[in-house]
């Protein structure tokens, strides 16, 4: 392909579809590459999509985008191995209060959102997989394809090829991801009618409940299950750790299985149809393990770039919010006649560290190494609390003083004061 | 122990054939390995332990995450690639 473009993308997940948006709105001569059949077909979410970072690019988006169930409720659950304490928040603070978050489906979102992309004037090629960067010295100016005369030039390209980012790091643009920085979760789709659905998680209309689960169901690994409902089906999965998966010799199926069995969620998905088994890495090593975002003739965004916020399960709208930046960057530097050297597009690094991304990011940047070194968090705590709910409500003639004290007494065995004391520390210290 | 293989006949795919994306690179290092953790931490199950020692890989269930990759940190024995444009896991929901 001798054709020349303005700027390449590599993929159509959010940060791709986002940038790829916004620069062909401005005019620009996009390429947008996709590995996959169509638009989503390689791409695996909870999922939960915050609405407000795709509103910044497609304003009644709510109105068009293919979204499941509002989130009107999110339940936490920390998870003990055969009961759970949990929190429950329902409703919103004002009547007439929109709601920011919809499960959705990825594939049908993709495939909206390539849609909006098309029409905008980019043009996109599927079945495609970059495999390695062109390069002239250190500045990218083009990418090679999988395809017979594959290569393709533009002025600047968009890497947002995903998790692996394997096209940067062949190229040498940054290094390999490690699995301390990065979970691997599993899910599948289980299906039911919407009555059930409605029924089993007092819902109606669009509305739907999030379940996030922490605790003994990851058998002491750094991770996380859910539970998510969309129209006519629940989101089950369970995510965690790849190097703990790999030191504790879990197997992630089996783990999703135990989990499926635990009384407080058997009953919600009982008798539902499985469509689709899903597996798919999440960057979660936080803020000291983003890359170097830009150089001379590329920037990188969404997952690629490791924008994640593991704390607050945030992820697509970092992608969505990335990519949107560097579109804004990369058409201010055309508009204004500037090249995309590293220097002009520093704006993007610029921009990324005043928007939430960043500060966000930098706000929880001990957590993954606190929660490494401290899995009493994920494991003993859970149990405490659950020990303690049990004791304090089991009706059984001791008297209520008698069963504060054991609770107490239980705490203290487990953990010590001191220890006590300074995990209290710790956790405030890590999301302070 | 839950069959993978039921999970994995719900999922679409378009096997590239005699064309795997993932390979290892020695076998020879999968037979003195001793922690390889490709087999019990691949979602797929697309590694196990061969019989006559070693590790085989069958790439057609593989779910194109790149935990393999990770989790062979020590010798580092595992040739990993997308697959060709269009092959591999096609998902339906994602």
């Amino acid at each position: 392909m001798a054709e020349r473009f303005d700027a390449i993308v590599v993929g159509a997940g959010p940060s791709g579809n986002t940038a790829a948006y916004l620069m062909a709105k401005a005019g620009m001569k996009v390429l947008q590459l996709e590995r996959g059949e169509y638009p989503g077909s390689k791409n695996v979410q909870g999922a939960i999509l915050y609405v407000d970072a795709l509103e910044a690019v497609i304003p009644n988006c709510r109105k068009q985008a293919p979204l499941e169930r509002a989130v009107i409720e999110q339940r936490i659950w920390l998870m003990d191995d055969r009961s759970h304490v949990g929190s429950h928040f329902r409703g919103a603070t004002d009547p007439d209060e929109q709601p920011t978050r919809y499960t959705v489906i990825r594939a049908n979102l993709d495939k909206w959102f390539s849609k909006k992309v098309q029409d905008a004037g980019a043009l996109l090629i599927c079945e495609t997989t970059v495999v390695e960067l062109l390069k002239e010295g250190d500045r990218v100016v083009g990418v090679r394809t999988d395809r017979a005369n594959g290569d393709i030039r533009a002025d600047v390209v968009v890497l947002a090829d995903g998790v692996n980012s394997l096209v940067a790091t062949q190229s040498g643009l940054r290094p390999p991801i490690q699995g301390k920085d990065v979970a691997l979760a599993v899910k599948e789709m289980h299906f039911l009618p919407k009555a059930t659905i409605e029924e089993r998680f007092n819902v109606s209309g669009d509305n739907g409940v999030v379940i996030e689960m922490l605790g003994k169901i990851t058998k002491g690994m750094v991770g996380t299950g859910f539970l998510y409902t969309n129209k006519e089906s629940i989101s089950v999965g369970v995510g965690c750790m790849v190097d703990d998966f790999r030191k504790m010799r879990v197997t992630p199926y089996q783990l999703l299985e135990e989990m499926k069995q635990h009384p407080s969620v058997k009953p919600l998905i009982a008798g539902s149809e499985v469509k689709e088994y899903s597996a798919h890495l999440i960057p979660e090593g936080g803020y000291n393990a983003i890359p170097l975002v830009h150089g001379d003739g590329w920037v990188i965004c969404g997952d690629s770039g490791g924008f994640v916020n593991a704390v607050h399960r945030e992820g697509s709208n970092l992608a969505m919010t990335t990519g949107r930046l560097a579109a804004e960057t990369i058409v201010k530097l055309r508009d204004e006649g500037r090249p995309f050297t590293a220097a002009n597009l520093k704006r993007y690094r610029k921009a990324l560290e005043a928007s939430f991304v960043m500060k966000d990011l930098k706000k929880y940047r001990d957590v993954p190494e606190i929660l490494h070194g401290n899995r009493q968090f994920l494991t003993t705590y859970p149990e405490l609390m659950s020990r303690a709910a049990h004791t304090l409500l089991k009706v059984d003639g001791v008297d209520k003083l008698t069963k504060e004290k054991q609770i107490k007494r239980d705490f203290v065995e487990k953990r010590s004061r001191f220890g006590l004391f300074g995990d209290a520390i710790k956790l405030m210290r890590a999301l302070r | 122990m839950i069959k993978v293989e039921e999970k994995l006949f719900e999922n679409r795919y378009r096997v590239d054939e005699g064309n795997s994306h993932v390979k290892l690179k020695d076998p020879a290092v999968c037979r003195d390995c001793e922690t390889p953790a490709c087999t019990w931490a691949c979602p797929a199950a697309c590694y196990t332990v061969a019989e006559q020692g070693g590790v085989s890989l069958s790439t057609d269930g593989c779910l194109e995450c790149g935990t393999c990759r990770l989790v062979c940190n020590e010798h580092f024995n595992i040739d990993w690639a997308y697959p060709r444009g269009g092959y591999g896991v096609l998902y339906k929901f994602g």
